[in-house]
């Protein structure tokens, strides 16, 4: 019952939510919902990292008629996203503390139905279920972005929900072509479920349609800055750092597994589209003058290397992937809370009104200092170590496409070296009466700091628990490409000390 | 026992038997007028209806020489036709729209055209739902030209009129043909004769069908309802786009039941089906005035519910009638909002709905689940039934209307999402009197509530419906 607990507190908090009048107390009582989530994620600390099978599963029937049923289960992969998820939960109600003024209870009824839905994506091994939590999550993130947002909330708001809502109804459909193959919506089985080339390439479309325009790649990425420069800090920290995730999860979950053939078909294509988000979304980023936005579009880059990683079907490129997935959710989550700290005080985001900080509020520019640090691949940051492994696997595959992913790394420190040397040293234009960080703000900003340091210097842990999953995942890849690629099978054995198999 | 027959006859038949019944008091009321009418009891004994009808779920059999079969299929549809009548009651409980002294005639219509879908519920033979038809439908002419002192609402009744006149008669005709090639009009005789053996019979038939796809408002044959719906005072509309609805499915699922395996039949309807939600959604896209958006979204989902009749399957009809059913409730919901939000009866613009999250929290609340679940967004019943019609058409040689379907999916959620946008995000440019009373705000919220529950648990809901299209097979 954890899996379900997880997501039921948050939506029942959400229904208490709804009887509280004092803003004060819906806060705290948000607050509190996010320990005591962190609380009953407790015994998921029982999860067995070596273990390759579905955990904590649960399945009850639903809709038996069609062979429905509620069915929970995860593996490494999701763990690492669902921890993710209820790490965010206290800090995004911490960083909304003073930021969001005006219907508070709506705000933080929002917040706990985003937390719930998105680790029921996380956690659902039924493909409806999927889909249900999938298509949910959309509802409270509208609503965040149109009554919260800036002054283009309007516009932004539409294009977000047109633009995902219009990509995942084809996602229904491929969801339907599957069960009409297999008879069966659920995902282990459909995963060992083998179907001919013709279907894979149209469900592999159907299915890389929704998640493309989720993590968003290139083309598909038009309505990302616009929400996220108009959402409210809370909101851009949710949007970048878990809806994006469900599009490369996606990708993992699904593709890789129930389409292998036609992944390697199309996974030169999916290779230049990454290639192609991390070059754009970099040289982009670098003309921004607006903060939000700019780290807005070096999410497109960094979500680029999450999908390179994940098509260049190497173990270091998924397992790359999987960390890139945490490290963005951690370092983009840091610096949009970063950028409302301090449009808090200046009630602007362009860099021009924000320069030479570092004397005045030196602890914000420390850790402003250390997340770009973190955002350009540093080593001894979180991202070095999921950037580095994408790279080996993207030189693993191809040393051409290895040296296209190359410049994407540098523009990124290109960018973020700009940004962190006006605002710390550009001559002062804001400055001497704003306060440095309250304590408020260290509660929030420390624990990512902490996150970076130690996915940066201690990485192992985090690795085993990515790599039992990834033998299931690309296991059926791998069997595809050994005529065509028989190099690359060599990059895809992973060695797991005492394998076992672990719950079905 | 010799007055058993009696009493199984009065059980069998007693949600019809009781409207029966109600008709005839408010037929009473009506002539012994006075000025000064109370309404409330008629509100409640309607709720008597819902549940003699829901009492009534498990009857079986044939009456009126076999032209009337009573079977799982006619009583859930029945019951879903109490409910119905019985929110569009208390829905007009104050009825701002219509004079005081017409109040009684008003009910005594509305009770009229229900009994007549419930006997279109129950029909098998091709007179006797064309009769029930009409009973529903001429009580609604009168109906929709109630509206006090407004030109507009003599329009949408001439045109409503006209539009049903041309309908029934084309069924009419189409009727002849069935009867001079297949010389019965008995459905249970009439099956396997419809083929394409007989053209004359599959063009009479598909004739005969006009009727229905005109109460259905499936394109072309829906010009008529957005024009009522603005014509019509919100109650009326709010009648007139549900519950008519239900007894158009119930009686496309008997009569294309019977013409399977008749593929040309199929295609047709096919091809209506995605004209119907392509057209309805795009029109819909253009509108401001908040029940047009809904008379054009009904089109469109006329659409959505034809997918389950060409999969022609017990799991595609039984998906067609959870879909109806799931229609009826999303639409009320959104209806009884707007007809709370206008006290006065006048049609709502979209600009109208502004602010209601800060003065109408509850409705707000409602009118979202309302509209989201017409989108089909996870986990409302408008979410289950689209993906009960989905699958169940999956796999038919009909694969491209599905993907059609989720596309046109994508197209509605602009209009649908300004409803909760102007009730969520926009601020109210002057304060509006609506009717705050508890009772309606709960009422709201109950819709809703049923909207989210059934979307969530749909299981036993359509189990009802799939026993009850079995059960046109005599499985």
């Amino acid at each position: 019952m954890t899996l379900t607990s997880l997501i039921v507190f948050p939506l029942a908090v959400s229904f208490l939510l709804a009887w509280l009048r004092n803003d004060r107390t819906i806060r705290l009582v948000t607050l509190a919902a996010g320990f005591v989530e962190m609380a009953l994620a407790f015994p998921l600390i029982g999860f067995d990292i070596h273990a390759t099978g579905f955990q904590f599963v649960e399945q009850v029937p639903w809709v038996p008629q069609w062979g429905l049923s509620y069915y929970l289960g995860i593996d490494g992969i999701s763990l690492l996203m669902i921890l993710l998820t209820i790490l965010l939960l206290p800090l995004c109600v911490l960083c909304s503390w003073n930021y969001i003024g005006k219907r508070v209870k709506e705000f933080h009824i929002c917040m706990l139905l985003m937390i719930a839905v998105c680790i029921g994506v996380f956690a659902a091994l039924d493909m409806v279920l999927f889909y249900v939590f999938w298509e949910a999550m959309l509802v409270p993130m509208f609503l965040i972005i149109a009554v919260w947002g800036g002054p283009r909330r309007k516009y932004a708001s539409i294009k977000f929900i047109v633009y995902t809502l219009a990509a995942s109804t084809l996602l229904l459909v491929a969801i339907i072509a599957f069960y009409f193959q297999t008879g069966t919506f659920a995902i282990p089985v459909i995963m060992e479920s083998e179907f001919s080339f013709r279907f894979q390439f149209w469900a592999f479309l159907a299915l890389a349609l929704a998640f493309a325009v989720k993590v968003p790649m290139f083309p598909f990425h038009t309505w990302l800055p616009a929400a996220h420069v108009e959402a409210p800090t809370a909101g851009s920290v949710l949007l970048a750092s878990v809806l994006l995730k469900m599009g490369t999860y996606g990708f993992l979950r699904f593709c890789l597994p129930m389409t292998p053939d036609a992944s390697v078909y199309f996974a030169p294509l999916m290779i230049a589209i990454s290639i192609a988000s991390i070059i754009y979304g970099g040289l982009v980023a670098l003309g921004q003058k607006d903060m939000k936005k700019l780290i807005a579009y070096s999410s497109v880059a960094h979500m680029g290397f999450v999908t390179l990683g994940i098509f260049v079907f190497t173990t270091r490129g998924i397992e790359g992937a999987v960390f890139q997935m945490l490290n963005h959710g951690i370092t983009t989550g840091a610096l949009f809370m970063l950028v409302g700290a301090i449009y808090e005080r200046t009630h602007s985001r362009e860099i021009a009104d924000n320069l030479g900080l570092a004397k005045y509020l030196p602890a914000y520019i420390g850790f402003f200092g250390l997340f770009s640090m973190s955002s350009l691949g540093f080593p001894g940051t979180n991202s070095f170590v999921g950037e580095a492994l994408v790279l080996i696997g993207a030189f693993q595959n191809n040393v051409i496409v290895g040296a296209l992913a190359i410049p994407g790394a540098m523009l990124a420190a290109a960018y973020m070296l700009r940004l962190l040397q006006k605002l710390a040293w550009g001559a002062p234009s804001a400055g001497k009466e704003l306060p440095d960080l309250d304590r408020r703000e260290w509660a929030y900003i420390l624990p990512l700091a902490v996150l970076v340091l130690y996915l940066g210097l201690a990485p192992t842990l985090t690795r085993l628990t990515i790599d039992a999953s990834i033998p299931k995942t690309i296991k059926r890849v791998q069997t595809v490409l050994q005529d065509k690629r028989p190099d690359l099978v060599t990059h895809m054995s992973v060695s797991i000390p005492m394998s076992r198999q672990g719950v079905q | 026992m010799t007055n058993s027959p009696m009493i199984s006859f009065i059980v069998t038949l007693g949600p019809e038997l009781f409207l029966l019944l109600f008709i005839a008091a408010l037929f009473l009321v009506s002539i012994c007028r006075r000025e000064t009418e109370k309404t409330e009891w008629i509100a409640w004994t309607s709720l008597v209806g819902v549940l003699i009808a829901f009492a009534g779920l498990g009857s079986q059999g044939m009456f009126f020489a076999d032209a009337y079969r009573v079977d799982g299929l006619s009583q859930f549809f029945k019951l879903a036709i109490a409910v119905g009548f019985c929110i569009t009651v208390f829905n007009g409980k104050k009825l701002p729209g219509v004079e005081p002294f017409k109040r009684t005639d008003y009910y005594l219509m509305l009770a009229l055209s229900t009994w007549g879908l419930m006997l279109l519920a129950s029909a098998v033979e091709l007179m006797t739902m064309f009769i029930a038809l009409e009973i529903s439908s001429y009580s609604l002419y009168s109906l929709i030209s109630l509206r006090k002192g407004d030109k507009p609402a003599a329009e949408a009744a001439i045109k409503y009129i006209l539009f049903g006149a041309a309908a029934t008669a084309i069924s009419l005709f189409g009727l002849s043909f069935i009867l001079a090639c297949a010389h019965t009009s008995y459905l249970g005789e009439l099956t396997g004769k419809i083929s394409m053996d007989c053209p004359i019979a599959m063009i009479g038939t598909t004739m005969f069908l006009i009727s229905f796809f005109y109460k259905l408002a499936l394109f072309p044959f829906h010009f008529w309802c957005p024009d009522v719906y603005t014509g019509a005072t919100n109650e009326t509309a709010a009648f007139v786009a549900t519950l008519p609805k239900l007894g158009a499915v119930v009686a496309l699922i008997r009569i294309t039941n019977l013409v399977l395996p008749g593929v040309a039949m199929t295609d047709v309807l096919a091809i209506l089906a995605a004209l119907s939600m392509t057209y309805g959604n795009l029109a819909a896209l253009a509108q401001k005035d908040v029940k047009r958006i809904l008379g054009y979204s009904g089109v469109a989902h006329a659409g959505y519910v034809l997918m389950g009749l060409v999969a022609g399957t017990a799991s595609g009809l039984a998906a067609a009638a959870f879909y109806g059913l799931a229609y009826v409730f999303m639409n009320l919901t959104c209806f009884w909002v707007i007809a709370r939000i206008s006290p006065t009866g006048e049609n709502l613009e979209l600009e109208d709905l502004s602010g209601m999250y800060k003065y109408a929290p509850a409705y707000a609340l409602a009118l979202a689940v309302g509209a989201f679940a017409l989108v089909g967004m996870p986990p409302t019943m408008g979410f289950t039934g689209k993906l009960f019609l989905f699958t169940s058409l999956w796999g038919h040689g009909y694969d491209w209307l599905v993907i059609l379907g989720a596309i046109n999916t994508a197209f509605s959620i602009f209009y649908y999402l300004n409803l909760v946008r102007y009730a969520y995000t926009r601020e109210a440019q002057s304060p509006r009197t609506i009717d705050l009373s508890p009772g309606a705000r709960l009422t709201a919220l109950g819709l809703a509530g049923i909207v989210l529950v059934l979307g969530c648990i749909p299981s036993s809901v359509y189990q009802t419906a799939l026993a009850a299209t079995r059960s046109i097979w005599g499985v």
